[in-house]
């Protein structure tokens, strides 16, 4: 099983990027299963499903931050996708908070960001993007050669390390890179691990539990199959 | 990148018949135009060039570089793109004051001298627009004309790409006789879509565009040169009329006659 985790702010594109990705995947015979994890409202797991009949699945985080929904269901959510016989689980996540990172070791962090959302937008989305492997600039068709430029200089001095693609995912264009690098990633490992370091906080992720699984944690958690449920004193 | 020269190969218009006009070339310093009705496919023709067409997009178009295909891997970074797209609807959305926005672009683009730059592109940029452009101006701040004088420049000098594909600048309100006579100074090649006969007249060549199909090209023969130049009078005639609206003034039947009579005169 692979993991590739895509976060990027609410609009930017990343169904679009991955709906791409999925169409060249299932073209290489591969088996994608796609988990959509959203605070109120998500119907990209139905369009995915019907535009592919592929495994899918929706989770609304609700309460929870979607990054801490993230953590604690990602071990049953990886389950689900071996079960359905998938060999990529394609997880699409909300990330609002912007402290957090919903990246786990041995995955493919992904990061989608919108070329018109501002030459500040990559020093203030902080781990979303410097934790992440790829970063995947969208609607870059909207904006000048200029800007482009400017603004793939300010992603690569926020997160040194990183590599860029840039796509104009509408048309289809710049997505091949990024399956490329989705073909290369590592095998997933267990126990997963999140590769970040949360922020000091009161709950057992915001305090630095880092293992996945709600079973690894106490106060607030849910699971795939139940909602909100409290464990502790 | 180095480039020599840019070929494209037709492919099929919107009926699925093939293009008449089978391939084109351009070389270094070729100024073209794409001419034809609204909807004919002029601006997808420069799309497919800007993307390397490879038989991939709609049209079935091929582009080749220097005679070859791009490589499947071409980097899609943008500092190694050898064309500039100034499109209709490009707008600046950064919100970076001129002066910063350019310094970095020149940095990004390794420039030793970026002072210099900046000022050579803000020199550039504000011969094409009405009022000039203030370097401490936000960029989302400039008018439309401003915005595409900018990125014209900015494509020219700091970009410094050696292909330039502009879509219908004039309607951008900019001193279009004035922009073709200061990018002729750079050895480059620029393709115009354009509804504009003079700047049509003074390309080395124009593609007929027809149902989303090349169909006709016609190189600019030396009496099609002679009337560009006439074109070009009737053009400056309008615009000494902008001015003289643009300043406030009233409009008169002597003044009509005496910018008619430099017309006669000057023929």
């Amino acid at each position: 099983m692979r993991l590739i985790i895509f976060a990027g702010p609410p609009t930017c594109g990343k169904t679009t990027v991955i709906r791409q990705v999925i169409r060249r995947m299932i073209r290489k015979n591969h088996k994608p299963a796609y988990l959509k994890i959203d605070v109120l409202f998500a119907d990209e797991d139905k369009i995915i499903r019907e535009e592919f009949n592929i495994p899918s699945r929706k989770l609304y985080s609700g309460e929870l931050c979607p990054d801490h929904c993230n953590v604690v269901v990602l071990d049953e959510a990886v389950e689900w996708a071996q079960k359905e016989g998938a060999d990529f689980l394609f997880v699409e996540t909300a990330g609002l908070c912007l402290r957090c990172s919903p990246y786990v070791e041995n995955s493919l962090g992904v990061v989608v960001l919108e070329a018109t959302s501002g030459m500040n937008l990559p020093y203030k989305i902080g781990p979303m993007l410097t934790l992440a492997d790829i970063a995947v600039i969208t609607k870059i068709d909207l904006i000048s050669q200029a800007e482009r430029e400017v603004f793939r200089y300010r992603v690569l001095e926020a997160a040194k390390e990183i590599r860029v693609v840039e796509s104009n995912a509408l048309y289809g264009i710049g997505i091949d890179p990024i399956v490329k690098h989705i073909e290369t990633t590592n095998e997933l490992e267990f126990p997963m691990f999140l590769r970040g370091n949360p922020p000091v906080g009161t709950c057992t992720i915001c305090v630095g539990k880092k293992e996945i699984g709600a079973k690894n944690h106490f106060g607030v958690l849910r699971t795939m199959e139940h909602d909100l449920f409290y464990i502790g004193e | 990148m180095d480039i020599q020269s840019i070929c494209v190969i037709g492919g099929f218009g919107k009926t699925g018949e093939a293009e008449k006009v089978e391939r084109f070339e351009l070389k270094m310093g070729d100024i073209i135009s794409i001419v034809g009705p609204t909807g004919c496919g002029k601006t997808t023709l420069i799309n497919d060039i800007e993307l390397f067409a490879n038989q991939n997009t709609p049209s079935g178009r091929t582009v080749l570089i220097n005679g070859e295909t791009m490589p499947e891997d071409f980097s899609f970074d943008p500092k190694e793109h050898p064309i500039a797209l100034i499109s209709q609807h490009t707008n600046f959305l950064s919100d970076l004051p001129v002066g910063e926005f350019l310094k970095i672009h020149a940095k990004v683009r390794g420039a030793s001298d970026p002072e210099r730059l900046i000022s050579e592109t803000l020199e550039f940029a504000n011969q094409l627009t009405g009022e000039a452009i203030i370097i401490s101006t936000g960029m989302t701040e400039l008018s439309g004309g401003q915005t595409r004088s900018l990125l014209i420049a900015d494509a020219v000098i700091i970009g410094n790409s050696p292909i330039i594909l502009l879509d219908e600048i004039e309607n951008a309100g900019i001193n279009r006789t004035k922009a073709l006579e200061l990018l002729k100074q750079y050895r480059k090649i620029f393709v115009f879509v354009t509804h504009d006969p003079h700047i049509a007249l003074l390309s080395d060549f124009r593609i007929i565009m027809k149902n989303g199909s090349m169909e006709k090209l016609i190189c600019t023969n030396p009496e099609e040169m002679k009337v560009a130049g006439e074109l070009g009078k009737i053009d400056n005639l309008m615009l000494n009329f902008r001015t003289f609206i643009r300043n406030g003034q009233e409009i008169s039947g002597s003044m009509m006659k005496e910018q008619l009579n430099i017309l006669t005169l000057t023929n």
